[in-house]
């Protein structure tokens, strides 16, 4: 303790003399002034000779400008195996195309590992600049206040998008509900229907349309012949129920899935699946079930798409991405690709709707790294990279100029599996019904109309109550959420 | 006879048992009391907007049918992982002390499944049992006649789980009733027999109650095991379904904090089961230890 009080005398006896020193210097300084500032002007004449003959070099040798180390954009998401490398290979396309930024892509596993990732670096403040996150997030990211929309993003670096070239029904479920774009769509896909043609060669059935739905009636009695001749154990199966066969049955028929417009006019909206028509769609599956017209084969696409694969059924009920898997499986029959079937009579029918993952630009970075990921964005929607998303990938190409480049070049003809999601997605122009879906904790909600179908399935519930206690389950949810923003 | 060490200076005992004492406050009590503060929150995930809601995710939890559902499964489960593993693992023990010829190799045989990761587990036994795919499913359609189908039944879903979780532990099970026979004097059970009692009475009469801390300890640890440890089984296996039928609690956390990230019910549901554990412990302590018999 003794020490310290001698330690601060003998600091300010050092500060003094410092002090002093510094007061004599100055007063040597005046009288070199004039010598000095001619000195300056001599340097500043030769540095202007020397930056003059660096920018001749340039200019003549092009040498590379940039020792400036290029700016590191970050880019997290969940794209493994195949498509993720595809993603590395569309990121070392954009680091080779320019030298000003780097763009580094990150797996960090799944959809939920991933969102799961960028919320924990948000809180520890270091987010990246993108996260790929999946469509049921969406509104968890549109509120968090931790995301920089990608219209003002795009508008702020003077990057001019023609947002109308690019297909709306992709669009439409990452708007906000005045229209304006939140997140940029990166993989997105639509259920079809796939199926056995040789099954129904047998039956003598004639292939169906790629353009024009089968109504479910028609469907009905498809399926009624395979399961009588015996050519199938079952008529069909579907993957991911909730997003097949209710929420797309609602889109394309216009029946709304949830109040305030599917929720994209506010948080107080409730469910409104346990209506008429989805009720009597799911009363009709059920039925089917009994005499083997349909199967469950779970919740997820794995034991749906072995059904198919082992030839257990005769049609299937997937998204798009399902076509690539398909052509590596299926060796031992010949198989092919429908619209999802509708209801008879229906007046005019509208887009399904998309699945699949967005990617969110974070806030918390500076200008010009905000600028490097326009730049990227704009570079991923341009139509080399499309096309090569798409061609690898099966997913959506996202603009309509990458549509109809791959058209013009024959892509559609060669593959005519291909034109079945793209016609049925664009078949209509979104409504405020079918544009999407804005819920909420929405992973509980599809949790919950799965459990409650299941109970449908085996018999444990009829339609009509397992539905109501799905809405009434959801709406739980949704209040709890409503909560939480309030 | 009990062995008991002096310290002399007051402070070394403290000092080292100070590193385990940090890892258990950082690794324990931190996330525990955070959890709880948490359970009292409803949060945004990215944690901008917070508030204090009081008892609001207790409240919701136990007006949620679901919920009571979901802890009456994870009772049965448990119970029945217990049951099924130690039995089994009690069974298979008695037999393998008997062995004569390749005694070393019978054993290491046995222990062998614990090795296996529970979500390893939990695929083998999908692969054999899914209804479409599976060799065993198949044959119990085939011969038994049974509509077999753990995708679509929830009862068979649960003979699934339980199979898949109670298999890895019967292992785990086996090595401590062994051990447990061989500390058993051979003495004991020679004169019983001498004395003309059965097999079975010599096991049930001898053997049970010298092998009753071990059986108390295995109860212990095959609950705790069910509880949290065969996650990896129902998230490869059932995911929670079908119809939320094998949903136990510590899968409900996962799939409501992890997954959904409404992370105010998934810390409150965490207390509760924090609680159901500290409870049954404490429970089987209070009242079951009584009857355990310690000494020989």
């Amino acid at each position: 303790m003794k020490r310290k009080f001698i330690i601060i005398p003998l600091f300010f006896i050092f500060l003094f003399s410092l002090f002093f020193v510094s007061c004599g210097q100055q007063d040597q300084k005046q009288v070199d002034t004039s010598k000095l500032e001619k000195q300056i002007e001599e340097l500043s004449k030769r540095l202007d000779d020397l930056s003059k003959k660096v920018d001749a070099l340039i200019e003549e040798k092009a040498i590379v400008k940039a020792e400036v180390p290029a700016i590191t954009i970050n880019w997290w998401h969940a794209m493994r195996s195949a498509r993720g490398e595809v993603v590395k290979n569309m990121i070392n396309e954009f680091n080779a195309s320019q030298s000003e930024y780097k763009v580094v892509g990150t797996n960090k596993g799944n959809y939920d590992e991933t969102m799961n990732a960028g919320v924990a670096a948000f809180r520890a403040k270091k987010q990246p600049h993108l996260l790929q996150v999946f469509e049921v997030g969406t509104q968890t990211m549109m509120l968090s206040g931790a995301i920089y929309p990608v219209f003002e993003l795009m508008k702020d670096a003077k990057i001019d998008v023609d947002w109308s070239r690019y297909l709306q029904a992709v669009l439409s479920y990452y708007m906000n509900a005045d229209g304006n774009l939140m997140s940029m769509p990166f993989n997105s896909s639509t259920p079809i229907m796939y199926y056995n043609a040789d099954m129904l060669k047998k039956a003598g059935i004639a292939p169906l349309s790629k353009d024009t739905p089968v109504t479910w009636d028609e469907l009905g009695e498809i399926t009624k012949k395979i399961v009588k001749a015996n050519i199938a154990q079952a008529g069909m199966v579907t993957a991911w129920q909730s997003w097949t066969q209710i929420e797309n049955y609602s889109a394309i028929h216009n029946i709304a899935f949830a109040s305030k417009a599917n929720g994209y006019e506010g948080l107080d909206c409730e469910l409104e699946i346990n209506n008429p028509q989805v009720v009597k769609h799911i009363t009709r599956l059920k039925s089917w079930a009994d005499d083997k017209r349909f199967m469950y084969g779970g919740q997820k696409y794995q034991g749906p798409k072995s059904e198919f694969i082992a030839q257990n059924v005769a049609f299937y009920i997937d998204s798009i991405s399902g076509i690539a898997k398909l052509k590596k499986a299926v060796k031992d029959f010949k198989w092919d690709a429908a619209p999802l079937p509708v209801e008879a009579g229906t007046k005019k029918l509208q887009n399904s709707i998309i699945g699949g993952a967005s990617l969110w630009v974070l806030t918390g970075h500076s200008k010009k790294e905000y600028k490097g990921v326009a730049a990227f964005l704009k570079f991923l929607a341009g139509n080399e990279m499309q096309e090569y998303w798409h061609k690898e990938t099966g997913y959506f190409p996202i603009t309509i100029d990458a549509y109809d480049s791959l058209k013009a070049k024959g892509y559609y003809d060669a593959n005519p599996l291909q034109t079945v999601g793209i016609n049925q997605l664009n078949r209509a122009i979104p409504t405020k019904i079918s544009r999407g879906l804005r819920l909420g904790y929405f992973v509980q909600i599809r949790n919950i109309i799965n459990e409650e179908l299941e109970q449908v399935w085996n018999g444990k519930k009829s339609p009509q109550a397992a539905l109501d206690n799905a809405t009434a389950r959801s709406n739980a949810q949704l209040r709890t959420f409503e909560k939480t923003y309030k | 006879m009990i062995k008991r060490s002096f310290f002399k200076s007051k402070y070394l005992p403290y000092l080292l048992i100070f590193p385990q004492l940090l890892v258990t406050l950082t690794f324990f009590y931190w996330p525990a009391v955070q959890g709880i503060f948490q359970s009292f929150l409803l949060s945004d995930p990215f944690g901008r907007k917070s508030k204090f809601v009081w008892f609001y995710n207790y409240i919701e939890l136990f007006t949620d049918p679901l919920y009571l559902k979901s802890i009456f499964i994870t009772f049965t489960f448990s119970i029945a992982v217990a049951f099924v593993s130690i039995s089994l693992g009690l069974f298979i023990a008695s037999m393998a002390n008997r062995a004569l010829k390749a005694k070393a190799l019978v054993r290491t045989m046995l222990i062998w499944p614990y090795a296996v990761a529970p979500a390893i587990s939990g695929i083998m036994w999908l692969f054999l049992l899914h209804p479409s795919y599976g060799i065993v499913a198949l044959a119990i359609k085939e011969w038994l006649g049974v509509n077999w189908n753990p995708v679509l039944y929830g009862s068979d879903a649960m003979v699934m789980i339980v199979m898949a979780s109670a298999w890895k532990q019967v292992s785990y099970n086996f090595v401590f009733f062994l051990a447990g026979m061989q500390a058993i004097p051979k003495s004991l059970i020679e004169a019983s027999a001498i004395d003309g009692a059965s097999p079975f009475k010599r096991f049930w009469f001898i053997s049970f109650p010298l092998l009753s801390p071990t059986f108390f300890f295995l109860t212990v640890m095959n609950i705790i095991y069910s509880f949290f440890e065969t996650f990896g089984i129902i998230h490869t296996v059932t995911q929670g379904g079908p119809g939320g039928s094998t949903n136990i609690l510590v899968y409900k956390v996962y799939q409501d904090g992890f997954v959904g990230l409404n992370l105010g019910s998934s810390a409150a549901q965490s207390v509760v089961l924090m609680t159901l554990i500290i409870v049954i412990t404490f429970l089987q302590f209070r009242f079951v230890e009584k009857k355990v018999q310690y000494s020989g």
